[in-house]
Parts: C-alpha cells; sequence; structure tokens
C-alpha cells in the first residue's frame, strides 16, 4: 500500500483538493449506492437484473473528471456507476431501480438502461457490444455537426470479442471519428476470464489491427485514469481519430446478483480488494494531508445521508400508470397499436 | 414516367437539399453510385461527408446509424438486400426499434432502413427472402413496402421526415418500373393503403411487386366475370385495418396475395383482423397465396413454384367465390 501510493506521489501535486474530494465523494457514492442495492435486492424491492459496479468506481471517476460536460458518453448494462458519476441523482436512479415514476427513466429502463439527455448520457445498453457502433455514431454526428466533442465508448471483456467492435473499430479509424473507447476490462466476461476467451488476452491491442492509438491503463486508480482519458480525449478532440484504453479493473461481485461468482479464487478477490480504489485514495488524501480526517468524514457522513433518502425517496414514490405502456414506443402521436 | 430506382433517389435527393441533417450510408452508395444505381449522382451533389461509402459490416454501419440518429442527425442507412440486414437486425430491432421507450423519450432513434426484399430472379435461398413481416413484429418500428414510383417517392419522403424508426421495403426485379411521378413537391401518407381498382364480387389485398400478380389476376379475372377490389397495403406497420375491413364488408369475400411465407405473415394478421371486425360479413374463409412453406432453391422451375402467380390468384378467387 505504502509503495503504491508513493508510485503515485508525483502525480498529486497536479490537482487541486477539490479534485480528490470530488474523486472520493463520487467512488463512495457509487459504492454506497451499489451496497444499499444489493442490500434492497434481497428484500425484493428490486427486481429483474441487477450488475454492480463495486471495485470499479475509479474508473467512472476518473472519466467523469476527464471529460466535458457536452461530451457525450455511452455504455453497457454494469452503468449506475457511471450514470451516477455524470449526475444522475441517487435519488432518480435508486427510484428507478424500484421501478418508480420518479426513476431517471420512468421506471422503463430499470437498472440497465439509464439514459438523460441532459447529461449527454446515452445509457445503459443491454446487449453485450452493441453500444460499440452506436458509440461510433454519436461521434459521427458529432464530427457531422462540426463540434469538438468526443464520443466516450464503453464497453467491457467481453464485448471485446463481438463482431461489432472490429467492424467499429474498422470505420472509426477510416473515417477518424472523434471517439474514445474505453474497454472496462475486469477479467471477467460473466463468468469466462478473458484468457479463456482469445488468444489475445491483452485488450488495448486489439486496436492494433486498426493501427489506433491504444494502451492499458490502471483502472483501480482514479488518477491513473484521469490522466489516460485526458490524454485520450484531448487526441480524437484534436481531430487525430480514435483512441483505446483498456482500463484494467475488477468486480468484486459476481456478474449479477444471481451468480456466486465461484469460478475466481478468493486469493484472488483478496489480491484485488487490498488495491481498493477508495481505499488508495482516502489513504493518500491523508497522508498527504490533502484533506483532514475531519473533511473525509463530513463526505461519508453526507453520503450515508444522501443513499438512506434516495431509499426513502424510492420506497415513497409511486409506482408508474400501465397506461404509460403505450407512450414512447413511437413518437407519432396516436399510433394505432394493436389492443385486441 | 420515372424509374423506381429514380423515384427512391429523388426523394433521398430533395430530403437532402431540404434537411442537412439528412445523409445516406451504406456499400457502394457513394463512387459506385449504388449497387443497383438508385443512389446515381448523390455524392456528386453532396459529396463524401453526407454519402458515405461504408466496408461491407451490416451491424457497424446499422449501428453507426443508429447513434447518429439518437444524437442528431437523421440516416438513410441502405442495405444493398435486406437479406443483408439480418447481420444488422440487432442493431435495427434491440436499439432503433427501443431506444424511446428504454430512455422513456429522451432519444428518438429518427432513421431509415432501406433497400430491396423478396425473390429477385434466380437467385437462391440466401438471396431471396423478404422481411416485412419479421419486421412489423416490432414494436417501435414502422414497415414501408411498396414500388409504385409515385407512392414509393412520395412515402420515402414521409419516412425521411418521420421522427420514428423505419423499415422500408422495395424490389430488386421492379427497380425499372415506370409510373407517372408530378414536377411538384408531394408526399404520401405512411399508414394509409391505396385502393388500386374498385370492385364488387372479391377483395384482394397485396403489397409490394406481388401487385403485378395481383394486377394481373384482376385482369383476368375481369374478363372471366368476376369484380375484384384490388388494395395496395404500402405500409405493412401500422396496418390500414380499416381499408381492408370496408372492402371487405363490401366485397364479402378476401384473398391476400403475399410474398412472405405463409406462418405469422403479414397475410395471418390481416385473415386476423378480417375474422374479428368483419366475421359476419364474410361468405368464405378468408384465403391467401403466399411464397411456398420452403426455402427458394435456383432452378427456374422452383421460382415459379415457390412464389404466387396470377394462376394461383384466380385458383384462390375462384375458391372463395365457389366456382
Amino acid at each position: 500500500m505504502a509503495t503504491r501510493a508513493k508510485k503515485v506521489k508525483k502525480k498529486i501535486v497536479n490537482y487541486p483538493q477539490e479534485q480528490y474530494l470530488d474523486w472520493y465523494a463520487c467512488m463512495l457514492r457509487v459504492r454506497k449506492f451499489e451496497e444499499r442495492a444489493l442490500m434492497m435486492y434481497s428484500k425484493q424491492k428490486i427486481r429483474g437484473f441487477l450488475h454492480v459496479y463495486i471495485g470499479q468506481e475509479a474508473v467512472c471517476a476518473g472519466i467523469k473528471s476527464a471529460k466535458r460536460i457536452e461530451d457525450p458518453l455511452i455504455t453497457a448494462y454494469r452503468q449506475h456507476g457511471i450514470a451516477l458519476a455524470l449526475g444522475a441523482t441517487s435519488d432518480a436512479c435508486m427510484a428507478e431501480l424500484f421501478g418508480k415514476s420518479t426513476g431517471i427513466n420512468k421506471g422503463k429502463g430499470g437498472s440497465m438502461h439509464f439514459f438523460s439527455k441532459e447529461l449527454r448520457y446515452f445509457g445503459g445498453n443491454g446487449i453485450v457490444g452493441a453500444q460499440i457502433p452506436i458509440g461510433a455514431g454519436i461521434a459521427l454526428a458529432e464530427q457531422y455537426k462540426k463540434t469538438d466533442n468526443v464520443s466516450i465508448t464503453m464497453f467491457g471483456d467481453g464485448a471485446a470479442r463481438q463482431g461489432a467492435l472490429h467492424e467499429t473499430f474498422n470505420m472509426a479509424m477510416t473515417w477518424k471519428l472523434p471517439v474514445v473507447f474505453v474497454c472496462e476490462n475486469n477479467g471477467y466476461a460473466m463468468g469466462t476470464s478473458v484468457e479463456r476467451t482469445s488468444n489475445v488476452d491483452e485488450l488495448y491491442k486489439l486496436g492494433w489491427s486498426y493501427e489506433m492509438p491504444s494502451e492499458p491503463v490502471d483502472g483501480m486508480n482514479p488518477m491513473a485514469v484521469h490522466e489516460a482519458m485526458h490524454k485520450a480525449l484531448a487526441h480524437a478532440r484534436s481531430g487525430k481519430g480514435p483512441y483505446l484504453l483498456e482500463i484494467k479493473t475488477y468486480r468484486y461481485r459476481g456478474h449479477s446478483v444471481s451468480d456466486p461468482a465461484k469460478y475466481r479464487s478468493k486469493k484472488e478477490l483478496e489480491a484485488y480488494k487490498a488495491k481498493d480504489p477508495i481505499h488508495l485514495l482516502e489513504s493518500i488524501i491523508l497522508q498527504e494531508k490533502i484533506a483532514s480526517n475531519e473533511q473525509i468524514s463530513t463526505i461519508q457522513k453526507s453520503i450515508h445521508q444522501e443513499i438512506d433518502d434516495a431509499v426513502a425517496f424510492a420506497e415513497a414514490s409511486p409506482l408508474p400508470d400501465p397506461a404509460e405502456l403505450f407512450t414512447d414506443n413511437y413518437l407519432q402521436d396516436n399510433y394505432p397499436f394493436i389492443k385486441d | 414516367m420515372i424509374t423506381l430506382r429514380e423515384a427512391i433517389g429523388e426523394a433521398m435527393t430533395e430530403e437532402m437539399r431540404r434537411d442537412e441533417r439528412v445523409f445516406l450510408m451504406g456499400e457502394e452508395v457513394a463512387e459506385y453510385n449504388g449497387a443497383y444505381k438508385v443512389s446515381r449522382g448523390m455524392l456528386e451533389e453532396f459529396g463524401p461527408r453526407r454519402v458515405i461509402d461504408t466496408p461491407i459490416a451490416e451491424l457497424g454501419f446499422a449501428g453507426i446509424g443508429v447513434g447518429a440518429a439518437m444524437n442528431g442527425l437523421r440516416p438513410i442507412v441502405e442495405f444493398m438486400t435486406w437479406n443483408f440486414a439480418v447481420l444488422a437486425f440487432d442493431q435495427i430491432v434491440n436499439n432503433a426499434a427501443k431506444t424511446l421507450s428504454q430512455s422513456a423519450g429522451d432519444y428518438s432513434c429518427p432513421i431509415v432502413f432501406r433497400g430491396p426484399s423478396g425473390a429477385a430472379g434466380q437467385l437462391a435461398q440466401q438471396h431471396s427472402q423478404t422481411f416485412e413481416s419479421w419486421m412489423a413484429n416490432v414494436p417501435g418500428l414502422k414497415v414501408i413496402s411498396c414500388i409504385d414510383p409515385y407512392d414509393t417517392k412520395g412515402l420515402m419522403k414521409s419516412a425521411i421526415r418521420d421522427d420514428d424508426p423505419i423499415c422500408f421495403m422495395e424490389s430488386e426485379m421492379m427497380y425499372g418500373y415506370k409510373g407517372d411521378v408530378p414536377e411538384e413537391e408531394y408526399t404520401v401518407p405512411i399508414g394509409k393503403a391505396a385502393v388500386r381498382q374498385s370492385g364488387s364480387d372479391v377483395t384482394i389485398v397485396s403489397y409490394n411487386k406481388m401487385m403485378i400478380v395481383a394486377q394481373k389476376a384482376v385482369e383476368d379475372l375481369e374478363k372471366q366475370g368476376i369484380s375484384a377490389e384490388l388494395i395496395d397495403l404500402r405500409t405493412i406497420r401500422p396496418l390500414d385495418h380499416e381499408t381492408i375491413v370496408t372492402s371487405v364488408k363490401k366485397t364479402n369475400r378476401l384473398v391476400v396475395v403475399d410474398e412472405s411465407w405463409p406462418f405469422a405473415g403479414v397475410s395471418a394478421e390481416i385473415a386476423y383482423e378480417i375474422q374479428k371486425y368483419a366475421f359476419d360479413y364474410l361468405d368464405a374463409p378468408v384465403t391467401r397465396v403466399n411464397a411456398q412453406d420452403t426455402s427458394l432453391p435456383y432452378a427456374a422451375p422452383f421460382v415459379d413454384a415457390y412464389l404466387p402467380t396470377p394462376e394461383k390468384v384466380i385458383k384462390a378467387v375462384k375458391e372463395v367465390m365457389y366456382r
């Protein structure tokens, strides 16, 4: 731990205190939100699929701090963390998990599908890898409209084996689309380890086939993620085309709530937990006297309260009106649904 | 008189002049002028920013189209044929059709997926399929299928202006088919069938190039003293039930001529609607002439045996008339 803190020490001076506390609050919010979501799932307040982000918090924190507000972002279904990092409220996200009409998508999306036009968040997508070409299309629209926004297109290690990735990498490089592809490699595609799915287990190398600048990133450290993203975004923003980051991270829990994760060893899990991004940052903040114990404790209290409030808000919120089934299927008014 | 291919090209060109957000992408659409020359001259007028040649990667470029549509553009995605669009069904069915619902209205997907559907000569199993009923099964999508140049131009313009995702089915064999199209601006509304010929003895419903088969049958039937009312669906989803029901209430008999396979095909949906809303008016069971319930092999005799023909339609009409 100490040596690890030493390694990043040089970089610490690069950021104002506020940035460290933002990263800390962001990661802690996601962790506490997810822990509470799991608890609520066990109480059957939340149904359907639930894929939590615990262990991967440094990724969303580092991306959030490196991006501009206008940069659109799209990801897969393990997405509560990134939505919260982008600014979705704990209230709206928890209410969505509860299937309430006050949810971020009025209870229509659930755990896998949060969207927010206001936050330029394109979801929350449930088909593995399908969001990769969509992310490139979002980038194509930015290029077409002559903005300098960059599409951040995230996917997991499982999606890296989809054909859609290769088709998209090829076109994105050919057309020099402003996109940063972010592979969140948490080691397992559901229960199958990266090593078991291909001869190429260093996923950043997949960019090489298309001559895409590509590199691996330590995903257990928000500063490393921030710096890599900052560089990749600058590259894409300057018109040089796509960039691929393989952010090496780890999920502490199973693929979803129904997965006991018996395919990996306790030792492996413990080794990653020893590198926990929240503990790492907290120890840096305290060791380097970036902020006081009191400041950390204030953040912790405030987030605990926020999550308590979110659960209360979700509980108290009304269920959607079943008539809403027929809204948001078409933009056309009075679409003639077949009803008998 | 212009051809179907020219009608589609004119519709796309006029809409691209009208709306900067509209662009065309697909295999061979730009430098080659379109695999079937539908986009002839468009690269020259609009340049490579708006007429985009893609590699052969249907899933990828369909998804890029979906993303561009979600982010404020109005893409037209050409598939060389709908048979190849099968590779992109994930993007059409799981994303284009679902975006509005799963984002609770935050993101729409105003996109046109277009290309020819149906058998086109002896192209064998993989290049001869119809996809109207597949796509029409999916809430969130609208499906148009037509060949009349006037209708197609007007419907294509409506499709490009529509805010919902659209699957537009054309016909390889009919790209040279001619029809009158006025010089002036017009559109044809989505979701409305057209009564092509008024009649009193039997209603025949069809769409796309089976309209040619049905038309031929109607002419032959007329010579035999049978007056058939001929309806061109033009839009498959939403289906214009009202026009069909009104006609059947008048003629009391219905034959559907449909190139899709029989199982859960377009004809099956129409038959359901008629038994539900015109049951008391029927003098005979609803009958259909579909493609056969098989894959289509290469050799010529298979094609005739497989597809609806005027003879098969006449036979079906006589069946419902008990002649």
